[in-house]
């Protein structure tokens, strides 16, 4: 297998078994490079975001075969996949996950503290370093329900980013933000990818953001059509 | 797994909602104390009770019991195999009321490892003379310091002592109800009259109140000595001999090993107060009872307001989840939330049940059954802190524990694409 290869899908087929028997995601199969930027489009209901929750391995209910840097994912225990998350993907949503009750620095230690490695002095300086790459260190020590939506997006960045992760996913990460916040998102995301040699991989409605990325997969009907 | 990250997370949960977190832990703090109170109050009710007859009862009482021969005449010349004899209109046969080698047994029974004590106790049936009015008594000959240290008769002197009574060889401790009849008290003298009609002159030094007017009506104490006197009797003269043993369990072989080897009657103190052991155990069961089901309202409590912070906390699950965190650790997150409740709650309650132990301890409680007894009485054994302390973490973990599984199984995908 190609080292370079980050992501690897084989003949991805899903069916929704409730209401009725639905195939939604059909034979799909693509690749993934180290240093890509790659979105994901399509209308509402092609499927995007259950092929995307099935990548990043928190949806295991699929036929098919997926490999992280080569390591094949699919038949692994949910303990396994969760230890592979920690420390291998992170992962952007729409709406702004974070820990409401925790403040901003800890929000982007968590992920690093389940993982063990590092000592919390190393931690700390890791989550201010992000804090600070993507302009928000200021806001460290506040509570993460008392910063904006584009803060928080943003501090959902930094803890994508803190255990160096193979790949970034994001479902829609603009997609609940203004123009203004979409752009510092997007070229936040951007300079990753180019100066970090970072994998993306992005869903996304915006087709102004998909132009501006490396590659578009678009899908329809639970196929890529292109 | 990493508990210092889990508790820290399960601290925040709680800290951020410190009312609920406050309330739940207040559940197990009034189960607790409650707990800790009634089962002190009640027990300590209970070993005063149990006090009140088995410290003054003998574990091992021996005494020559006035009954019929077992061998009658006739079946020492038939063979009972063989013929029917039949007996009509038996009598008891005449038997010493003494004990028959009293001392070498006294002695006998005090070398054995097993005894606490034996000491010897002279009944003797008597009036109190007063004027041209005899009252029905009995007089008890005892050893005034041995009788108190085995059987706490000091407890029950009310007015005067023992010691008194040891440094009087003519002194009596007169039952309350005698002084109350005759209108005597402390230091006035007495006259008594023996069973073959010998008047005796005794000087009071001492009131014994039992609580039960039927022995505070006839009973009176004097010097083991004196009542030889009055009997006429020589030194050997003893016709009760009372055991206190180490192991109270030991009293029913301890009865039937002397009954044989002394050929005297034996009673163990289970025969004498079987009633008693029916009624502790009795009241502990509905202590229990009671305290289980405080428990069980509390650990509904804790289920509850588990339950309702796992849907309120169903992102920060998702968000969990979806950084890396296995269903176990969110298990554990929740687990440990209800396990921070219970202890603190449950250490909350035993001090609070300490408290209201105290409290009640030191609330004044007169009785003329026990005479001794300032307040009430409360038991302060650490073993019931360690039983309601482990019923807290018990509970609280079994409270805990269903929410917390539920929190384990929710899948973040759903969560995540629901909104």
């Amino acid at each position: 297998m190609n080292k370079n290869i980050v992501l690897k899908a084989e003949n991805i087929n899903k069916y929704f078994r409730v209401p009725t028997l639905f195939h939604v995601l059909k034979d799909i199969s693509f690749e993934i490079e180290k240093g890509e930027f790659v979105s994901i489009m399509g209308k509402s209901g092609c499927g995007k975001s259950t092929l995307l929750y099935i990548l990043s391995t928190m949806d295991t209910d699929y036929n098919g075969a997926l490999f992280l840097d080569g390591e094949d994912l699919s038949h692994k225990s949910a303990d396994q996949l969760a230890f592979i998350r920690n420390q291998h993907i992170g992962f952007i949503f729409q709406f702004h996950y974070l820990l409401q009750e925790f403040t901003v620095l800890e929000n982007v230690m968590l992920p690093a503290k389940k993982l063990g490695i590092k000592s919390l002095e190393e931690i700390e300086h890791d989550a201010i370093e992000k804090l600070r790459l993507l302009g928000i260190a200021d806001q460290a020590k506040k509570l993460s329900m008392r910063i904006s939506g584009g803060q928080k997006q943003r501090v959902a960045i930094a803890r994508a980013l803190i255990n160096k992760p193979s790949i970034i996913m994001g479902d829609e990460p603009t997609g609940n933000l203004d123009s203004k916040n979409s752009e510092i998102v997007f070229s936040i995301l951007k300079e990753l990818s180019e100066e970090e040699k970072l994998s993306l991989l992005v869903v996304t409605h915006d087709i102004d953001f998909a132009k501006k990325t490396n590659r578009i997969i678009e899908m329809e009907d639970g196929r890529i059509i292109s | 797994m990493n508990y210092p990250l889990i508790f820290s997370i399960a601290k925040t949960h709680l800290v951020s909602r410190f009312k609920q977190s406050a309330v739940a832990a207040l559940g197990v703090t009034f189960g607790i104390g409650t707990f800790i109170t009634m089962i002190g109050f009640m027990t300590g009710l209970n070993d005063l009770l149990d006090g009140l007859v088995l410290n003054r009862t003998p574990h091992v009482h021996l005494y020559n019991e006035i009954k019929i021969s077992e061998k009658q005449p006739i079946d020492f010349i038939t063979n009972p195999a063989e013929e029917l004899s039949i007996v009509r209109s038996v009598q008891p046969k005449f038997n010493q009321i003494r004990i028959h080698n009293a001392l070498p047994i006294l002695d006998f029974l005090n070398k054995d490892k097993r005894v606490k004590g034996a000491i010897p106790q002279i009944k003797v049936q008597v009036f109190y003379k007063a004027g041209a009015v005899n009252l029905n008594g009995i007089l008890n000959g005892i050893e005034p310091l041995q009788e108190d240290r085995l059987f706490n008769i000091g407890d029950y002197v009310i007015e005067g002592n023992v010691q008194l009574l040891k440094n009087t060889p003519s002194g009596i401790i007169l039952g309350a109800g005698v002084a109350d009849k005759l209108k005597l008290s402390l230091g006035d003298r007495i006259y008594i009259s023996s069973p073959n009609g010998a008047l005796f002159q005794l000087k009071i030094v001492g009131i014994y109140q039992s609580g039960l007017a039927e022995v505070d009506d006839i009973q009176s104490y004097v010097n083991v000595k004196m009542a030889q006197r009055i009997m006429g009797q020589s030194e050997s003269y003893i016709t009760d001999i009372n055991v206190k043993l180490h192991d109270l369990a030991l009293s029913v072989d301890m009865a039937s090993q002397l009954s044989q080897q002394f050929n005297v009657s034996a009673i163990d103190i289970n025969a004498a107060n079987a009633q008693f052991d029916t009624g502790t155990s009795i009241r502990n069961i509905i202590t229990y009872a009671v305290s289980i089901t405080l428990l069980i309202v509390a650990g509904f409590g804790i289920y509850n307001i588990l339950n309702m912070l796992i849907y309120e906390k169903m992102n920060d699950i998702a968000i969990l989840k979806a950084t890396g965190f296995s269903g176990k650790d969110v298990q554990y997150i929740f687990i440990t939330q209800a396990m921070v409740i219970g202890i603190i709650g449950g250490s909350l309650g035993l001090i609070v049940g300490f408290l209201l132990s105290v409290l009640i301890d030191n609330t004044p409680f007169k009785t003329e059954a026990v005479p001794t007894l300032e307040t009430f009485p409360v038991n302060f054994d650490p073993v019931y802190y360690i039983i309601g302390i482990i019923f807290a973490l018990i509970a609280t973990f079994l409270a805990g524990y269903l929410p917390s599984r539920k929190a384990k199984n929710i899948d973040p995908v759903e969560i995540i694409r629901g909104q």
